[in-house]
């Protein structure tokens, strides 16, 4: 198992779609393999088509806000006293994440193919949301599926997705959770096949959707090399980009374009969800040892009993709450280019009272795992080190959660 | 040498009749109750599926989901559903049996354990659902060397040249699904629609065995007898579902079901 230089992850698998021969693939029901086989062969041609990529980079540029900010977190970093922290603001993107950039390709995808409807999953609402948002400015019908807890936890998203003419279809089945919200949009593309595009939130599920989402996360870290350039004037020795890990679709695009640089001068380090401190439940199966397994279409790390049924998962931040993980990562981890660890609710939550207090920046949940795992290692850190952290959602989201569990202390 | 398989195929042409498959998931509502069941029903069925209930079943419609989850949660494990096909094999009346399941379950167990049990025990034939042609063709080929039959799924959107290279690589059966639908959904297409697909199938290779499921219920079963063979499986849970909600019992109801299901394509 090998990276290749000079090509881009995600084209880097086998002729069945397996990554280091044996991460991704194609795990799906025999009605999908024409509509899995059609979109590969539409996003090949789109991906090099002209006009597509300035349909692409207009969108991204005038309607998503490229590029988000690169800031240096002076006062944070002077708190702890090591290494520089940095962030990539990507949760200054129009509706609040990274999500964004995938919902607007998927959107131009399914407008280039003819289909009138498009329908996604989402954990945090995220997705949902963006997806939302894109449907609703190409005049696509649209369906979201939503696990019925993260509907009660994630009440702004929600709120949003409806004003945006979207319908949200509660998933009621197993944990109630993205991915049960997953499985069941899944079986709607099954169905509506003919008529319906979908589109899978994160860098997860068959081959086709993990790159076609890894395609277009990687703007974030396009415009963090000319940032890093402009701002360094060359790339600098040390540095570390940390980001949290769910589906891995937002760390992918963070990483994407450094891939390729030694790995003692760029490091790359995911953080997934430890869940409650407490707790034998999490949603960490790279850290955490979870064998290989075959969820939602692809072979990934996935957290399941020896018989292969799917564990459920806990994390207080519903966008990192889910059993699985991307291909890509696991073929990062094994090739031993990313490194991946957790942090834990309790983590995250510290991490957002430090960073809000010092910084002027709310991140979402999910990016304070990252911004947990910054805390940690900057202070052993000497001032040469650069550590960046891509802030990659809002914390508007999850006004809720964060009332109720920050009162208490 | 014919299959076992082949031979119910036999049978039911002889008899003028196509082949009457049932699906029930193994363990549902329990593991002695689903046992009794495929008991009860081997007086009709000419092939038994069995299903391995899987909790992220992505090409199952709400009743088989149902099933699953019940049987899952009174405890099934793989090993007793290996011990619920070897004990109902050991039945005079044992019907060739067809094991159904996600590619997760046969990869944590591994493929060659998974097959070897299965001979172990009787099994005869095994649906993949999430384990497509051409990615199919090494375990394929490994479930031909140990004397069991693996069934291809073709559907609506499989393409012309697609259907003749999987019929090529098929065994002695395939599985025709009848609409774009997971398990269950309401019958969208005409009876005479999926006879003519069928029908472009059989063309293929008429000697391949092709049954039809997906929405198949006693009301339109009937309609479509003229093929190989014919597949019940969400009516059976919802009917087990409904026997539990009225504190009846699961193995009459179902049996009876069956019996009228059979009744309907002779």
């Amino acid at each position: 198992m090998k990276l290749k230089k000079k090509i881009p992850l995600i084209d880097q698998h086998n002729k069945y779609g397996f990554w280091g021969g044996k991460f991704g693939g194609s795990y799906i029901p025999e009605t999908l393999k024409k509509p899995v086989d059609d979109l590969t062969k539409e996003f090949q041609r789109l991906r090099k088509n002209k006009s597509f990529l300035i349909k692409r980079d207009y969108y991204f540029k005038n309607y998503v806000g490229a590029p988000t900010r690169f800031l240096k977190l002076d006062k944070l970093s002077k708190h702890l006293g090591g290494a520089q922290i940095w962030a990539k603001v990507v949760s200054d993107a129009n509706g609040g994440a990274h999500k964004i950039y995938n919902a607007t390709v998927h959107a131009l995808i399914c407008k280039t193919m003819g289909k009138k409807y498009i329908v996604g999953d989402t954990g945090a609402g995220y997705a949902g949301k963006m997806l939302s948002m894109a449907a609703k400015k190409f005049g696509l019908k649209c369906k979201i599926f939503m696990g019925a807890k993260d509907i009660k936890r994630q009440k702004p998203n929600c709120d949003a997705m409806k004003k945006n003419g979207a319908e949200i279809i509660p998933v009621t089945t197993g944990s109630q959770t993205l991915v049960d919200a997953v499985s069941e949009c899944m079986r709607y593309w099954v169905s509506n096949c003919d008529t319906t595009h979908m589109c899978v939130g994160s860098t997860v599920g068959p081959n086709i959707f993990v790159k076609i989402c890894g395609w277009s996360t990687a703007q974030i870290s396009r415009e963090l090399k000319v940032q890093l350039l402009s701002e360094f004037k060359k790339i600098p020795k040390k540095i570390k980009l940390i980001n949290c890990v769910g589906g891995g679709s937002s760390a992918y695009g963070f990483w994407s374009e450094f891939i390729d640089f030694p790995k003692n001068q760029i490091e790359l380090i995911g953080v997934e969800a430890g869940g409650p401190k407490n707790s034998k439940l999490h949603a960490a199966p790279l850290s955490r040892g979870a064998k290989l397994g075959i969820l939602h279409g692809a072979a990934s790390y996935v957290c399941q009993n020896n018989e292969g049924q799917i564990n459920e998962t806990e994390s207080i931040s519903a966008g990192l709450d889910y059993p699985g993980v991307s291909p890509i990562h696991c073929f990062l981890k094994d090739v031993k280019r990313a490194k991946y660890t957790f942090a834990t609710d309790e983590d995250a939550l510290n991490a957002y009272k430090l960073v809000t207090e010092y910084e002027m920046l709310k991140p979402s949940l999910e990016p304070c795992h990252a911004f947990a795992e910054a805390i940690r290692i900057a202070p052993k850190l000497t001032k040469d080190n650069i550590i960046i952290v891509n802030s990659c959602g809002d914390a508007k989201k999850d006004r809720d959660i964060l009332k109720q569990r920050l009162a208490k202390k | 040498m014919s299959s076992p398989i082949s031979l119910a195929f036999k049978k039911a042409n002889i008899n003028n009749r196509p082949a009457l498959l049932t699906y029930t998931v193994a363990g549902d509502n329990n593991k002695k109750k689903s046992l009794e069941i495929l008991k009860a029903i081997s007086n009709y069925v000419d092939i038994c599926e069995i299903g391995f209930p899987h909790n992220t079943p992505i090409a199952d419609g709400g009743q088989i989901q149902t099933s699953a989850y019940r049987a899952i949660k009174n405890g099934i494990k793989i090993s007793d559903v290996f011990d619920i096909v070897k004990k109902y094999k050991k039945d005079k009346n044992a019907k060739p049996v067809i094991l159904m399941g996600y590619y997760n379950m046969i990869f944590q167990y591994n493929e060659s354990k998974f097959l070897k049990k299965c001979r172990e025990v009787g099994v005869d034939g095994l649906i993949v659902v999430d384990l497509p042609w051409p990615e199919n063709k090494k375990f394929a080929s490994k479930c031909k060397k140990n004397l069991i039959n693996f069934i291809q799924l073709l559907s609506p959107t499989t393409s012309s040249v697609r259907l003749k290279k999987i019929i090529k690589d098929s065994h002695d059966m395939i599985y025709y699904i009848s609409m774009l639908s997971t398990t269950g959904g309401k019958l969208k297409v005409s009876p005479k629609q999926i006879l003519l697909n069928y029908k472009k199938i059989k063309k293929i290779n008429p000697r391949k065995k092709c049954v039809i499921g997906f929405g198949i219920t006693e009301k339109n079963i009937s309609k479509l007898k003229s093929s190989d063979g014919l597949v019940v499986g969400s009516q059976i849970s919802k009917e087990i579902s409904r026997s539990l909600n009225n504190r009846q019992n699961p193995v009459t109801n179902v049996s009876r079901l069956v019996k009228k299901l059979k009744n309907k394509i002779l």
